[in-house]
């Protein structure tokens, strides 16, 4: 009796869990699997020297600080300092972007965001697309358009090594707008799109460890926990066992 | 040793001589039936997960900072630079949301063997009352983070006390002491978070426990051990079917704590915001009344409530009925001891249409909250491309509306009048030796 109880929640419970993050993660638009891994050290660093050679420049990650960023993906202080931290921060400081507020406002429409907890605020899938989506658009104020977030104020910021995408557009039909069918690659960047593909999963990667530092440890840390808890409930078993022998 | 021991234990009683027969009447001489199943453990797991609320808040209030402009930031440094902060914030942010989900089955399990039939109305007319008092600790704690659906999220439901007639629009600037939720808001919510409703909600937990202690628990049968023979192996005069509930619903319950423990721990480790359901993604960015979420939505847990509210319309020129149908919802749960005129307690001897009864409450509850939660809006339109959303969402919503409250009026009905067929109930539990 109890232990068909016991696998009836266990089902429930994994078709619950299943079925409800199937479908948060769906939210409206279909997003290409971004597919990183924050466990993987070599990503987030080639993630964080495309942060910092093509981001930095107007986004801050005002909750990272250099010296957590170095411990945590396995670089020392000379290699950040060197190579990552262009703004004279100090090793113990946060990531600041040198950009004036009031002139990004001007040049852009508007501040460009700090990046701390973007993964988290759209989901990683949502940055991964995002990054893949820019296309030439000469109606706009920057000459630059995104299929993810239409009408995006950033220029593309990796088109040297993506290259230039320009849209598809179907045949407008009466009632029916013209609608981008595709984005087509028309000038070659530095990388092959499958080399520019695993760039963006990196750089997203590292944008999805800048959110959540703990992921790293926490899933580390989960496992000695729960077996731990399988061992407790066990012996908790066992007793609960011995103690109800002479209830019948 | 054991003299020392001893010596103690009469060091204790001659100066506190109420102390052990206190601990006797609630733990090694409190007979509790035999025959609990699953659904006894979540009294005790709902213990487990408050005493776990007020230890992490405590740390937690260690390093936040009760501020509309620190807050935020504040919990992100718990996140990043705070030893083992964030494991602290998972375990409190998941245990607010496993609080629900284990009150929510204990509250099922009440209507499902009559235990809030005499003699235990007090019990659970407590329990509603614990109940209230945990929404409003578990909306307030929602806004304390001060991302952007904190902020929205509490604008909506302090406009909800906008729609009562001639004083809302004052009640609501004083509930938030601004034009909008503010740091005021914030400062109030902070202090009735941590002080006032903690206070009350173990105070109104020791009255539950001690209603419940003085007529004793029921049990999957719904037969009153107490009235059963008497005499066990502890005491002459206890019941027959009834055990100490220290040590052996003490052990038992520390197995159900080890399975809780294990879904908790796979939650706070492995997915910590249960893919968006727990930590909503639109609460990562800060507060922001310029920039409106796209979908506002309460935490998931009053989504069926929440749902409630949106689906009945407005009236005679006044958005009221919503509100009073919200709160109406939890009300009729609390009046359930007079509506079920019923004399037999547990579903195992009740007619067909309880359970029929049942199960349509469970359905339109579990219904009202993707309603809520807004999964009926996006899943519409992926199954059925052409229908009109709005139109479609209403009407299942509205079915579901009458579903929950169809449960209160039917079962007046069926029991009143005698409509039901019960079975004949057993003298004593069906385990008995």
């Amino acid at each position: 009796m109890t232990k068909r109880y016991f696998s009836l929640i266990a089902l429930a419970f994994g078709l619950l869990v299943g079925s409800l993050s199937a479908w948060a993660s769906e939210g409206g638009e279909e997003l290409a699997p971004a597919g990183t891994n924050v466990s993987d050290k070599a990503s987030l660093q080639r993630g964080a020297k495309l942060f910092f050679n093509y981001c930095v420049g107007c986004h801050s990650l005002k909750y990272v600080r250099y010296s957590r960023m170095a411990s945590d993906l396995g670089l020392s202080e000379d290699e950040v300092m060197n190579n990552l931290n262009f703004t004279g921060a100090k090793f113990g400081e946060p990531v600041i972007s040198h950009m004036p507020a009031e002139g990004a406002k001007t040049w852009f429409g508007k501040e460009p965001p700090d990046l701390s907890l973007e993964a988290r605020a759209k989901g990683v899938d949502w940055i991964y697309n995002y990054l893949n989506s820019f296309y030439l658009d000469p109606t706009r104020p920057v000459g630059w358009n995104n299929t993810v977030f239409p009408n995006a104020s950033m220029p593309n910021p990796l088109w040297e090594l993506q290259g230039l995408q320009t849209a598809v557009h179907s045949e407008a039909s009466p009632g029916h707008d013209a609608t981008i069918e595709k984005l087509e690659l028309s000038q070659p960047g530095r990388l092959t799109p499958e080399e520019f593909r695993g760039a963006t999963r990196d750089l997203t990667a590292f944008l999805e460890y800048a959110a959540e530092p703990a992921a790293l440890e926490r899933q580390s840390v989960g496992v000695w926990v729960l077996l731990f808890l399988a061992g407790f409930t066990f012996l908790a078993y066992l007793l609960k066992h011995e103690y109800w022998k002479d209830v019948h | 040793m054991a003299k020392a021991m001893e010596r103690l234990g009469n060091w204790f009683t001659e100066r506190a001589p109420g102390l052990m027969p206190l601990y006797r009447a609630h733990m090694t001489e409190y007979y509790a039936p035999k025959n609990f199943n699953l659904w006894y453990y979540f009294g005790s797991l709902a213990i487990l997960v408050l005493v776990n609320q007020i230890v992490t808040g405590i740390f937690l209030t260690m390093n936040y900072k009760t501020s509309a402009l620190e807050a935020f930031n504040s919990v992100e440094y718990i996140m990043r630079d705070v030893e083992w902060g964030w494991l602290i914030r998972y375990m409190h942010s998941t245990g607010a949301s496993l609080f629900f989900v284990v009150v929510f089955l204990h509250m099922f399990r009440g209507i499902m063997y009559g235990s809030f039939k005499r003699p235990r109305e007090l019990v659970w007319i407590l329990g509603m009352l614990i109940f209230l008092v945990l929404m409003a600790e578990a909306f307030m704690g929602y806004v304390l983070p001060w991302g952007n659906m904190s902020f929205w999220g509490a604008k909506v439901i302090i406009s909800l006390f906008g729609t009562i007639p001639y004083i809302g629009h004052s009640l609501v600037e004083w509930i938030m002491g601004d034009f909008l939720p503010a740091d005021a808001t914030l400062n109030r919510f902070f202090a009735l978070h941590v002080i006032a409703l903690p206070i009350v909600l173990l105070l109104l937990v020791v009255l539950h426990i001690a209603a419940l202690h003085e007529v004793g628990s029921n049990n999957p049968d719904g037969v009153d051990v107490k009235h059963g023979p008497k005499g066990n192996r502890w005491d002459a005069n206890a019941p027959a079917d009834g055990i100490p509930f220290h040590p052996y619903y003490t052990v038992k319950d520390l197995v159900g704590v080890g399975f809780f423990l294990i879904i908790a721990a796979f939650i706070i480790f492995f997915a910590p915001t249960f893919g968006g359901w727990f930590l909503e993604h639109d609460n990562f960015t800060p507060a922001n009344n310029l920039v409106t979420p796209s979908h506002i939505k309460p935490s998931w847990y009053f989504t069926p409530f929440y749902a409630i509210l949106r689906m009945i319309p407005s009236f005679f020129g006044t958005a009221i009925w919503g509100v009073l149908g919200m709160f109406g919802a939890i009300l009729l749960l609390a009046l359930l001891p007079w509506i079920d005129r019923g004399e037999v307690r547990s579903v195992r001897y009740r007619g067909l249409g309880f359970r029929i009864a049942l199960a349509v409450l469970v359905i339109s509850f579990l219904a009202l909250g993707l309603v809520g939660a807004g999964v009926t809006a996006e899943v519409i339109p992926e199954w059925f491309p052409h229908a009109d959303v709005t139109t479609w969402e209403n009407a299942f919503g509205r079915v579901m509306v009458l579903g929950y409250f169809g449960f209160f009026i039917f079962l007046w009905v069926y029991t009143h009048f005698g409509f039901e067929k019960t079975k004949p109930v057993p003298e004593r539990v069906t385990t008995h030796d």
